[in-house]
């Protein structure tokens, strides 16, 4: 037994468990024991490849080594610890930057390290390093633009270029062209060109998508940084590479397409960077008033229900309203008042973003549905609580055809007896869509900060 | 339109159809209601509040002549025939189990809807009948053995002496014998159930009682799919009744409630067993309408054994608890009018596409509908809700020409690549390939709560690029060495914080009972 097959029989281990890890994730039950798998697999595969590695020890390689481990890994345990939940797209967003922009620089070290391959092999490297760096550039500049629309530091509207589409599709083709090229006459220049392509068609891509799809983007760019670690694998002749970046891809786009279905968007419009969005169609409908109610008055409603449904959105995740919501949770159940939770699949700014959050706030999760459990007995209940949730809740995507978010799922609130809307403002939504839910008869607005009404609502209790 | 509300006459009915709580609702979905006088008073609704509710307080004859008949149990021949031409009569109706009601129904120029007849799918649990008078009979026949029975049911040490709990034996874990087990189980006996169903485990388990198991063959193992229980092999019941043989000496009540639909009650308590087991025991057998579950159970009467075991046979236990077991029919009738009353205007539309409606129309407008095609839709939560759903996507599925042609493409396209790829290609695509499957089916059943913990997870593992950086840093070249590093230093904050915070978010998602 070398040191060589070693390391390779211990790939293969860190592959089974990075298998197992995924599959634990599927669980509850399992959960935990999924991310066990997960971490042991990474040990395992770090472990062998150091030992590789210390076959042909070279001083400043392995200082580099540690110390580049340590910092990141401080900066990253650093940041799991003080993040908030609300935060959480946030990170998972710039997280996947970081495995872009790795696999742009395995990419690089691929071309500039000296290779022994000649002849077709060596077009085939070539090929390898060139598709490597596009994956991996596209992965780091669409998930910083991810980034900062989730973080609010650039808006979330959709960039409209003119011809946006064409652009994409010349990206791709002017790819393959400097692919074959560089194939024919290897260059620095090609290489550094092809980056910059592919950086600017990342940046296109996400930056031309809404916010209301960015749960599907960050699922979908989680299954880029799979597909660039699987092209660093081939780059690397490295097996653990290419079955743990496959793994990952097939998987976060199988999310993502789980999410489009939701949505009832098309996966590929979503994915070619809002490919097909119609300009929705006008809108100067008048509905009339929103009627107002206070604090005070829905601690009453809410003292006579006998079931009560909480229709969570990003707003109660921007509010940071989910104690106070669980505390109203735990009280209304003391006093026998059947209490649920009706999660839309795409409610907040990831997917399971709302179950993240009142997990943290400690609701039990058998009384957290989902949409299609729960949209059948919005006719039995007594009062709707829509808590910072607009697209999710509208009724015109299933009564106005013209509407942008027509044949969306959406939780069916306004056959409820009362429906309370918490809200800052009367404006719209993510998808920008006026809500003809606001203005029906059964529907009272509580205007304000989410967390300060709920507050109102416990003491009024 | 006018519904009418008769009063119910047969032998010992005390329910009623209407109450003056439903009456509000009906008279907000746009209808007359007239209740004939006398039809609440068993059921401790007085005429005097059906009336101060809206409805016309009338005799017979009017009742009967309305456009829209609300009853508890089926019609007889005179009642069939006091209904005017064209109106619809809502009621329980058995059709599998009385065919030549139906063929007197389908004599007339009407249209029935049977209330015992609705598909066993969600969005129609708000119209089921059986559901909910299951849920009270379940309930009262606890409270009948415990009537019969000469002991307490919780167990107790007093300074009088030591008092054992009960045991309870429910046979069947359907709705009823899942109240049954609730009843029983917070009066303190201790409580054990079966069922065929493997699915029922977890329900019976979940209302805190025993689960007994017999050993099944594989299929057997299988969920029922139209939610209802199916007949079972002679095999099987074989075991199953050694099993009620050991149950029957040691246990103090049964309480039977193995129905299969349209068929008559599966003999389960035979008199051997019945005979075997303590003096002063109880069996209360809740399929004895349909020929009964134990041997000796006669219908509607309390017969003793030679041994003094007591089998009680009532066949109306919803209806000893008359004022809820209206309120619960009358409901489940108005949200029957909701489904039929689109507009909100009252007038009757009935909509023989949507499966729940066609599943109860036993005849329409004198034309016999029995028996529906049939629903296949099991009790488990997620396919419900599928069916309930209608299905929006507008793209018909791919030919199957077409399909195995786009398969037979692909494997080519694979098959070529492969099998031209030179060098090590060849072997990373393969490997490319099956991982690519693996990733797909790994995931395919994933809980929607846990889509963030899986992406950060799955974002922690594609961190594995790590392993790529740290044999680049390896090399002989300081420029590959720094931007090695630089690589290794993103990655491992991705690695490290990508795993904390799964596990940060995993610790956070409790289970109620956990609290």
């Amino acid at each position: 037994m070398s040191t060589q097959s070693a390391t390779f029989a211990a790939y293969l281990v860190a592959a089974i468990a990075f298998i197992l890890s995924l599959a634990g994730l599927s669980k509850h039950e399992t959960s935990r024991r999924g991310v066990t798998y997960g971490i042991v697999g990474m040990a395992v595969a770090v472990v062998a490849t150091l030992a590789l590695l210390l076959e042909h020890p070279s001083g400043l390689g392995l200082t580099l080594l540690v110390v580049a481990v340590l910092v990141g890994g401080a900066i990253g345990l650093w940041r799991a610890r003080v993040v908030e939940m609300t935060g959480m797209p946030e990170l998972i967003a710039l997280l996947h930057s970081f495995v872009g922009l790795a696999a742009v620089l395995v990419g690089w070290n691929g071309y500039l390290e000296d290779t022994p391959l000649t002849g077709s092999l060596l077009g085939v490297h070539h090929a390898e390093v060139f598709i490597g760096v596009f994956i991996g550039a596209v992965t780091f500049t669409g998930s910083i633009v991810a980034f900062l629309k989730l973080s609010a530091r650039i808006s979330s509207a959709p960039l409209m270029l003119p011809g946006k589409n064409l652009l994409n599709v010349g990206a791709l083709v002017g790819f393959v062209a400097l692919t074959v090229w560089f194939v024919l006459t290897p260059s620095l220049g090609l290489l550094i060109a092809v980056t910059v392509l592919a950086l600017a068609l990342g940046w296109h891509l996400v930056a031309s998508i809404g916010g209301g799809d960015m749960p599907v983007v960050v699922s979908m760019l989680n299954s880029y940084s799979g597909w660039a670690a699987a092209a660093s694998g081939f780059l690397l002749d490295n097996n653990l590479l290419i079955v743990t970046g496959a793994l990952v891809g097939s998987s976060g786009a199988y999310l993502s397409f789980i999410m489009c279905q939701a949505m009832n968007r098309s996966f590929l419009s979503v994915i070619a960077g809002g490919f097909g969005i119609e300009a929705p169609t006008g809108s100067d409908t008048d509905y009339g008033d929103p009627r107002e109610t206070t604090a005070v008055d829905v601690a009453e409603l809410l003292r006579d229900a006998t079931s009560v449904v909480i229709t969570p959105g990003y707003g109660m995740a921007v509010a940071q309203a989910q104690y106070p919501v669980a505390d109203l949770t735990a009280k209304l159940r003391e006093r026998g008042v059947q209490v649920r939770f009706g999660i839309h699949p795409v409610a907040g700014r990831l997917p399971g973003h709302m179950n993240v959050l009142l997990a943290e706030a400690k609701v039990p999760y058998d009384i957290v549905l989902e949409m299609d459990e729960v949209n059948d007995d919005f006719a039995t209940t007594d009062v709707v609580l829509v808590i910072g949730a607009n697209d999710t809740v509208n009724p015109s995507a299933e009564e106005d055809p013209g509407s942008p978010i027509a044949g969306m799922p959406v939780l069916e609130v306004w056959h409820a007896k009362n429906v309370i809307v918490f809200k800052r403002s009367m404006a719209s939504g993510y998808a920008g869509v006026q809500n003809p839910l606001f203005f029906r008869d059964n529907t009272a607005m509580l205007f304000g900060d989410a967390k300060d009404r709920v507050e109102d609502i416990l003491r009024a209790l | 339109m006018r519904i009418g509300v008769p009063r119910e006459t047969s032998p010992g009915e005390t329910r009623v159809a209407a109450t003056p709580a439903s009456v509000e609702k009906l008279l907000g979905l746009g209808y007359e209601v007239a209740v004939e006088a006398g039809a609440g008073a068993e059921a401790a609704f007085p005429d005097a509040a059906y009336a101060a509710a809206g409805a016309s307080v009338v005799d017979a004859g009017v009742v009967w002549g309305s456009d829209v008949v609300l009853k508890i149990n089926a019609p007889d021949d005179a009642e069939i025939a006091a209904l005017r031409d064209g109106a619809l009569l809502a009621s329980l109706v058995s059709p599998a189990l009385k065919p030549e009601l139906v063929a007197k129904l389908a004599a007339r120029r009407i249209t029935v809807l049977a209330m015992d007849a609705v598909p066993r799918i969600s969005r129609a649990q708000a119209l089921d009948v059986l559901s909910s008078m299951a849920n009270i009979g379940g309930y009262r026949a606890v409270i009948e053995a415990a009537h019969e029975f000469g002991s307490l049911f919780t167990g107790q040490v007093t300074a009088a002496g030591k008092v054992p709990p009960a045991k309870v034996l429910v046979i069947g874990a359907g709705v009823a014998g899942l109240a049954a087990i609730g009843t029983a189980n917070s009066l303190g006996a201790m409580v054990r159930a079966f069922d065929a169903r493997v699915e029922a485990g977890e329900q019976v388990e979940s209302m805190g009682a025993q689960f007994l198991q017999v050993e099944r063959t594989e299929a057997e193992q299988q969920a029922s799919a139209d939610g209802y229980a199916k007949e079972t092999s002679d095999d099987f019941n074989a075991r199953a009744g050694a099993l009620y043989g050991a149950q029957a000496k040691e246990v103090d009540i049964i309480i039977t409630t193995a129905l299969i639909p349209g068929r008559p009650a599966p003999l389960l308590i035979t008199a051997d067993m019945v005979a075997s087991m303590k003096p002063g025991s109880v069996i209360v057998d809740m399929a004895a309408a349909n020929g009964g579950n134990c041997e000796l159970s006669r219908a509607g009467e309390v017969v003793t054994s030679d041994n003094g075991v007591k089998i009680v046979g009532y066949t109306d236990l919803p209806g000893r608890l008359p004022t809820q077991a209206s309120n619960l029919f009358a409901q489940n009738l108005v949200n029957l009018l909701k489904l039929l009353t689109p507009g909100k205007d009252g007038e009757v539309v009935l909509d023989l596409d949507d499966v729940v409606q066609r599943g109860m129309t036993v005849v329409r407008d004198g034309e016999l509908m029995w028996p529906p095609p049939p629903v296949q839709v099991s009790a488990a939560p997620a396919a419900p809700a599928a069916a309930a759903r209608p299905v929006k996507e507008p793209k018909a599925p791919p030919s199957p020409s077409r399909r195995w042609a786009g398969l037979g493409l692909a494997a080519l396209v694979l098959f070529l690549s492969t099998a031209f790829a030179p060098g090590q290609l060849g072997e990373h695509l393969t490997v490319l390939t099956l991982s690519v499957v693996i990733g797909f089916y790994v995931i395919g059943n994933v809980s929607h709560a846990l889509h963030t913990p899986l992406m950060s997870v799955t974002n922690a593992i594609s961190g594995v690029i790590l392993v790529g950086a740290m044999l680049q840093i390896g090399s002989s070249q300081l420029v590959v060495q720094l931007l090695a590093a630089v690589a290794v230093l993103l990655v491992s904050i991705n690695v490290v914080g990508g795993f904390a915070v799964t596990r940060r978010m995993l610790s956070m998602f409790s289970r109620g009972q956990e609290r």
